[in-house]
């Protein structure tokens, strides 16, 4: 066995691991990263000993924490970031200090070191990223007020990492009595500005064109190997000047988030983000160290109990005062309040400039690591016992997922601004639809209005299955998010072919999308009533009302046509622009003979009165 | 490349018995024959493709209009077709022989009965009245009129006189031109236009704009 070659073994572990621990958690209603957790718990030193080195494991499975922020970053346009501005800074800052000055000052009534306890509060503070926006993703929550707070929080998190970092050896050093080099700290503080300022400019002037460049080669593997090495060499800036990889990769995310490779970065980056995170969770779960949680299970217990508590009143009064809605207030609360992988890394840098001891340390982490087992528990225990309850009390009925087989012969997916015009538009010639969203507090305001709205995810196939797919003549799908509405459009077409798709359309790209998956009937959201506002326009200028109307659908006709042209050149800039311009080119060309043909009308008009005139 | 060319235009198809039953009917046909254009699903923003119809109309040797009478006159999306499609310079006025000798044959219906459409009856007037503007629309493009097929009380008639009919409408599309009447018809009339009469106010309505 020694002589085999060990990347060889070692992938045995883990992917065999992986493939037997998840699909079992999963079965159990346990959810994939129990699994992870669980698998590297088997397979660690305290386990049947497959694997004993879990710290360079941890070390490199981090990365799958990058690519996923990576893919946060990717679905967040700057625009969007700008206006989380302050829940980022605001709330994030008011759970990661209020907690850690909260734990801290615990620690020291309890007669520990002020140094220790502010390590320890810094560090058990700290969230899990992976866990939170993990669960967020698994779950598809991300865009719900509880998401959107957790992201919140997690950036700052990710922020402020790098100030503890810096300033976490120099607590032993200012106790030493210190030889603190001030120059470095400035220094440093330069260098990582001028980092960040580069991956922002570098980001908006390089990175389009280059990508375009490397699409045309028409490679696919090789437009993979740029995406990932996009991701690394971002983290790699970053780590060199000791700021925050994940960080790095987000930043890189949000600027390629308006680019037009966004999906296809997506999907080729989610594989093994999927894979990596899943590595990670088994590291963690590996680097349990049990001997010292034997040693002293009852302090353990306390310093978990405790902290988590902590954190959880803070987190409480948090989802109070932003406000979260009640029913999503216990999601929020779980997914931030057990200890993350930056706690990993504070007690890492603690020890290695001797602030806390190696045991202190061994503690501290399997503390952390423990509540991160924790958290996916009691998010189950949470569905279960809790959610059921509150999703009654914040809104008399209670909003269990669909769960009585529907008949109608429609299905409306999604049923905001949009959907509801469209179910609005069908109730009123007498047709029964079914209405499916996934925002639990829209669908209490739809029932409120007398809607029958069901509360359910349409990207899962069972609960299409349950609103009557299998028998629905059309299913519409006004979803905003656009990779779900492609989900649901996929999973139709290959589930339930017999029904005819309605999809709204968020932007061409979208459209393309959805074009080439052969959907027939596809409608831009902002091409209609954008068109109305061209022909008030065209009335104030003058334009004969009707005659406006005209125009506007002509342009419609046109502008519908050409992006079916276009479609065939997606991915091809060069081409795509040609074909704009040479349709734009058209149109402008008919319409000046028209307008030519009308001018010489009236003056030939003109002529023939002329001509009775003279005649008289 | 249909030879026989039915436009045919009903506002409420849905409430229709006369006109769905012929369209239905001419569809069963062979359709390398005969095409079957129904304006109001096609056009339902009334935006009429004025070129493409232009070209379908060149192809074909017999063109049908297949309509209900609403206030004894084609409905306003065959008008509108017949405004923008029969253009200036094309269908008619200097150089506009586009549809000279071919064949416009008008099949409609009314809700009055046959009895209605009599000097003593409530409509006053024999229904070939009202069908002066669209033989002269013919006549001024060099088509020939055919003889008309008329479902009068198209509301009353039962089950029976409609399949009759509609079997009828095929037939005659079928057979076209081996027509017996279309022996004894009289020449199209030529309508030269003297050169002082152009514009034409209808004309310079074709083009919308300021």
């Amino acid at each position: 066995m020694e002589h085999s070659t060990p990347w060889l073994m070692s992938s045995l572990v883990y992917l065999g691991a992986a493939v037997l621990a998840v699909p079992l958690a999963r079965l159990l209603g346990l959810g994939s990263i129990i699994g992870y957790l669980g698998a590297g718990i088997v397979i660690g030193p305290w386990g049947l000993k497959l694997v004993t080195d879990p710290k360079a494991m941890l070390e490199f499975a981090e990365f799958g924490v990058v690519l996923m922020l990576f893919l946060v970053g990717l679905e967040l346009e700057p625009r969007r970031l700008w206006s989380l501005r302050r829940p980022i800074f605001g709330w994030g800052s008011v759970q990661l200090f209020g907690s850690a000055a909260l734990i801290a000052g615990l620690a020291v009534a309890l007669g520990v070191d002020w140094r220790l306890a502010l390590v320890a509060g810094l560090g058990l503070g700290m969230s899990s990223t992976a866990i939170g926006l993990g669960v967020l993703g698994e779950r598809n929550l991300m865009a719900t007020s509880a998401g959107q707070s957790v992201l919140s929080v997690a950036l700052l998190q990710d922020i402020a990492a790098i100030p503890i970092l810096a300033i976490v050896p120099l607590l032993v050093v200012a106790g030493a009595g210190g030889h603190a080099e001030a120059g470095g700290g400035w220094l440093g503080a330069a260098k990582a500005l001028g980092v960040i300022a580069a991956i922002i400019f570098g980001g908006r002037l390089l990175l389009r064109p280059a990508l375009r460049w490397i699409a045309r080669s028409d490679t696919p593997e090789i437009f993979t190997a740029a995406a990932l090495l996009l991701v690394v060499a971002t983290a790699a800036l970053m780590q060199s000047v000791g700021l925050s990889m994940a960080l790095g990769a987000f930043l890189a995310g949000v600027l390629l988030a308006e680019s037009e490779y966004r999906r296809e970065l997506e999907t080729d980056i989610e594989p093994f983000k999927g894979l990596l995170l899943g590595l990670f969770f088994i590291a963690v779960g590996m680097s349990i160290d049990f001997a010292v949680v034997l040693a002293s299970p009852a302090l353990v217990a306390a310093v978990v109990l405790g902290f988590l508590l902590i954190k959880t009143l803070v987190l409480m009064g948090m989802a109070r005062a932003m406000p979260v809605p009640l029913n999503e207030a216990p999601v929020f609360v779980m997914l931030l309040a057990q200890g993350g992988e930056f706690g990993f890394v504070v007690f890492q840098t603690a020890l290695g400039a001797g602030v806390i001891s190696p045991q202190t340390s061994s503690l501290l982490v399997a503390s952390v690591a423990i509540s991160m087992l924790l958290t996916p528990l009691l998010l189950v225990l949470n569905d279960r016992l809790l959610a059921p309850r509150l999703a009654a009390r914040a809104q008399g009925p209670k909003l269990d997922e669909i769960a009585d087989e529907q008949q109608a012969p429609i299905i409306i997916c999604g049923f905001g601004r949009y959907g509801q015009i469209v179910g609005r538009l069908l109730n009123a010639n007498g047709l029964a639809a079914t209405v499916l969203d996934h925002d639990s507090e829209a669908v209490a305001g739809i029932r409120r209005f007398g809607w029958p709205a069901f509360y359910g995810d349409a990207t899962r196939l069972d609960l299409l299955r349950v609103a009557g797919a299998a028998q629905a003549r059309v299913i519409v799908v006004a979803v905003d998010d656009i990779e779900q509405s492609l989900k649901v459009v996929d999973l139709v077409q290959a589930h339930f072919k017999q029904a005819t798709l309605v999809v709204r359309a968020r932007n061409t790209t979208h459209w393309y999308g959805l074009h080439a998956r052969g959907v027939k009937h596809i409608d831009r959201e902002t091409l209609d009533s954008a068109l109305m506002s061209g022909r008030s326009v065209l009335e104030l200028m003058g334009w004969q009302p009707h005659a406006a109307r005209n125009q506007a659908l002509r342009f419609r006709q046109h502008n519908i046509e050409l992006l079916h042209q276009m479609a065939p050149h997606q991915g091809d800039e060069k081409k795509l622009i040609s074909v704009a311009q040479q349709g734009r080119q058209e149109l402008d060309e008919l319409w000046s003979r028209e307008r030519s043909q009308r001018r010489e009308l009236r003056e030939r008009r003109g002529d023939g009165f002329k001509a009775e005139s003279d005649t008289d | 490349m249909a030879q026989v060319l039915v436009i045919a235009a009903h506002p409420q198809l849905e409430n229709s018995r006369a006109t769905r039953s012929l369209m239905d009917a001419a569809r069963r046909l062979d359709p390398a024959r005969v095409k079957v254009r129904d304006l109001y699903a096609i056009y339902p923003d009334y935006c009429i493709d004025a070129a493409a119809e232009q070209a379908m109309l060149l192809d074909a040797q017999l063109v049908v209009w297949l309509h209900p009478v609403h206030w004894y006159a084609m409905p306003p999306m065959l008008k509108l077709w017949l405004d923008e499609v029969f253009a200036f310079g094309w269908a008619y006025g200097p150089g506009g022989r586009a549809l000279a000798g071919k064949d416009l044959w008008l099949a409609a219906s009314t809700g009055g009965p046959q009895e209605s459409y009599r000097p003593d009856g409530y409509n006053r007037y024999f229904f070939d009245a009202f069908l002066h503007p669209c033989e002269q629309t013919a006549a001024l493009c060099g088509m020939r009129w055919l003889p008309p097929l008329l479902l009068h009380g198209a509301h009353r008639v039962g089950k029976e006189t409609l399949d009759t009919h509609s079997a009828l409408f095929a037939e005659r599309l079928a057979s076209w031109p081996d027509w017996p009447e279309i022996e004894d018809m009289d020449p199209t009339p030529i309508c030269d236009v003297p050169a002082d009469a152009r514009p034409t106010v209808d004309a310079a309505a074709s083009v919308p704009g300021p």
